[in-house]
């Protein structure tokens, strides 16, 4: 068997497929971050409890009113928009236009205080969810196996993701999101409701993490606290990428889930550090990340 | 004068008690302080309702030992050493805690038994892994009550090799008690002529267990063993799962597997597997008798560390009774003298090292057509007896045994 570096070529390719998926997940959820401050400037650490709310409101429908996987890909991405959109609504819409940290600081207080009322409910050892019906098994790639499920998650992320690049950046939708929030008096003087846009943009934005909530449910362990233990990383992935970059975002989530993946294989303790090293070496030469325009 | 002379000799028994024991309980009240992880990675192990199996012990015992009222203060340790150690500090300076039960990550215990050691109080250990605690960690205030990594070791992966699962693979989680945990393992699978062909130590924690799972799967090694817990565990057994691993003819091993894991799980991604347990709530009618109880306060069966909290606290109440003291020498004293015969343990017994050691079970997880309902998720396969399941005196390294 050929290898590079002591690693069978096999599972190399077996490790880089994986990094793919995990990289679609980065990706989606460090969009939704990237719409948010891109086009709000709020920095919103409340992103990893929306992932989690999706996901636990995925297994919870199916509990308690029997909703199936499908009903909650669609069901839950929205119920977890609506509840954002009332967070901005009530809250964060108080300190716009403040500085930075107050929205950074608003948000990471409403994310310890969902997360904690929801460990006191369902405690953290996480709840059961079956795979969906459909997509039980898996396929022999030869160099590894595949199961259905992870290849829906890389299709269907990538759909999603460029939608949204596509709808922001192409679109008259997208283009009046940016003028508003570029000059958001003389949006208003055109009759656009920009009170509206902001809070439809929060509600979608959350929504992304809340859909990523979804595609995680059946594969990772769901639980009050799986939302925190990512958010950290996603935050690097949306830095790296260029704060506020839709494209950035998407394309860099996917690099950092295959350099994970790399790293898992040839030097597994390093794997949890080696994005924020990416970070570190990044922030070095390009200080507004590598899809950031200049300040 | 009778009532004079009455007077003259127990004044004369209590001077011949200075400098031992006070046979008194100091404020007429027994104040017990409980110390677990509330709200993180290890809650649903031991946390509030471990606090609920205190609360029944103490309800079970009236309320009061020897007319004194016995009190509980709790706090949540955020499996920080530091906490542990202020929080325990406090406790003894400003509420006169006399014992602190609950203890569960190991760090926090030799953080918190150290601070006991020092101001002389008890704390009775049920929730922590590590062996060190009654090894290099030993103190003569603290008793380690439920199981330990070496009792671990010699359970589940003793009973895998002799049963031809010769290759072993190990995913360790990686800090302190992952590396305990996988030295551990490969001493026994190697003492039983096992091989370990290849290990990865993965970060602590990991929410995504595809890459080495992979990894572990095309080394082709009959077993893969788990040296992490908690989130760790089930989600490297979901993805195994998911993997296709055991249907692939792969063994999993999960070396520290509680009950409340494997109902996160459920059987479906579950069954099968092998770990080693203290105890079960479906045991015989004892067990079952105060798990239903356990049950209607809580609305979860209880783990072996529930059932660990409420045991230790029985047996130091009816310390505290009998000696009519709550000085910790006393009290651990009369408990290292009286065997332990309740619904946890039969003739347990609390070594000098403070090591309770008592039988351990291999259990092996029910599949979904066994499974009557959603707690019933073991079968006990084997009885590990006591003297096998700890550390012999002789291997250890504490300083209060013999010779050391």
């Amino acid at each position: 068997m050929s290898m590079i570096l002591g690693v069978p070529v096999a599972v190399l390719s077996g490790q880089l497929l994986i990094g793919i998926i995990n990289g679609a997940f980065y990706a989606l959820l460090s969009l939704g971050l990237a719409v948010i401050f891109g086009l709000l400037k709020i920095i919103n650490f409340a992103h990893g409890a929306m992932y989690m709310l999706g996901a636990m409101a995925t297994v919870i429908m199916f509990d308690m009113l029997g909703l199936n996987y499908w009903v909650a890909l669609f069901v839950a991405p929205v119920l977890v928009g609506v509840f954002g959109m009332l967070i901005e609504y009530f809250l964060l819409r108080r300190i716009s236009g403040q500085d930075h940290i107050y929205s950074l600081l608003l948000t990471f207080g409403a994310a310890l205080m969902i997360q904690g009322v929801l460990t006191n409910i369902y405690g953290v050892s996480g709840l059961r969810y079956a795979m969906p019906d459909a997509f039980k098994g898996g396929m022999n790639l030869g160099f590894m196996f595949l199961p259905y499920y992870r290849a829906w998650v890389i299709a269907i992320a990538l759909v999603v993701c460029f939608g949204t690049w596509f709808m922001i950046e192409k679109t008259k939708l997208g283009a009046y999101l940016r003028a508003g929030t570029e000059d958001a008096q003389l949006m208003q003087g055109f009759g656009i409701n920009v009170p509206l846009l902001v809070s439809l943009t929060y509600g979608f934005g959350v929504m992304l993490a809340a859909f990523a909530g979804v595609l995680a449910a059946p594969i990772y362990s769901v639980t009050p606290v799986m939302g925190s233990h990512i958010l950290i990383v996603v935050f690097a992935v949306v830095v790296i990428g260029g704060m506020g970059s839709i494209a950035g975002a998407i394309v860099t989530g996917i690099l950092m889930g295959i350099i994970e993946g790399l790293t898992k294989t040839f030097y597994p303790p390093a794997s949890s550090a080696v994005i924020f090293l990416v970070m570190v070496v990044v922030l070095m030469f390009r200080p507004t990340g590598l899809f950031g325009k200049e300040a | 004068m009778t009532m004079m002379k009455k007077l003259l000799t127990s004044a004369v028994a209590s001077a011949l008690m200075v400098g031992g024991a006070q046979a008194e309980i100091t404020d007429n009240t027994v104040k017990i302080g409980y110390l677990a992880d509330m709200s993180g990675t290890y809650r649903d192990l031991a946390g509030p309702n471990g606090l609920k199996a205190l609360e029944m012990a103490i309800a079970d015992f009236g309320g009061k030992v020897k007319g004194a009222k016995i009190e509980v203060v709790s706090a949540d340790d955020r499996n920080s050493p530091d906490v542990a150690s202020s929080t325990v500090r406090r406790w003894l300076e400003n509420d006169k805690v006399d014992m602190v039960s609950g203890l569960v990550a190991s760090s926090v215990t030799i953080a918190a038994t150290k601070i006991l050691e020092e101001n002389d109080k008890l704390g009775l250990v049920s929730g922590s892994a590590a062996s060190s605690i009654t090894n290099e960690h030993c103190t003569p205030n603290h008793i380690h009550y439920v199981y330990d990594t070496y009792a671990l070791s010699i359970g589940t992966p003793t009973a895998i090799v002799q049963e031809g699962g010769k290759s072993w693979y190990i995913l360790t989680a990686d800090y302190a008690f992952g590396h305990a945990m996988e030295a551990d393992v490969t001493r026994v699978v190697e003492a039983n002529g096992g091989e370990i062909v290849g290990s990865i130590r993965h970060p602590f924690p990991t929410p995504d267990f595809s890459s080495f799972i992979l990894q572990a799967q095309a080394s082709g090694a009959d077993v893969i063993a788990l040296a992490n817990a908690g989130a760790d565990t089930t989600n490297a057994i979901t993805t195994a799962s998911e993997f296709g691993v055991t249907q692939a003819g792969q063994t999993i091993a999960g070396l520290v597997v509680f009950l409340s894991d494997v109902h996160a799980l459920g059987t479906q991604a579950a069954q099968g597997l092998q770990l080693t347990t203290g105890w079960y709530w479906d045991m015989n009618d004892e067990t079952r008798e105060w798990s239903d109880r356990f049950l209607k306060e809580t609305g979860a069966r209880p783990t072996m560390v529930h059932a660990g909290i409420y045991s230790s606290a029985m047996q130091y109440f009816k310390a505290v009774e009998a000696t009519n003291s709550d000085d910790a020498q006393t009290v651990r004293k009369y408990m290292m003298e009286n065997p332990i015969n309740d619904m946890f343990a039969k003739n347990g017994r609390i070594r000098e090292d403070g090591r309770m050691v008592h039988d351990m079970y291999l259990a092996q997880v029910k599949t979904p057509e066994e499974s009557k309902d959603e707690w019933d998720l073991y079968k006990i396969v084997r009885t590990i007896p006591a003297d096998e399941a700890f550390r012999p005196l002789s291997e250890s390294k504490c300083k209060l045994v013999a010779g050391k």
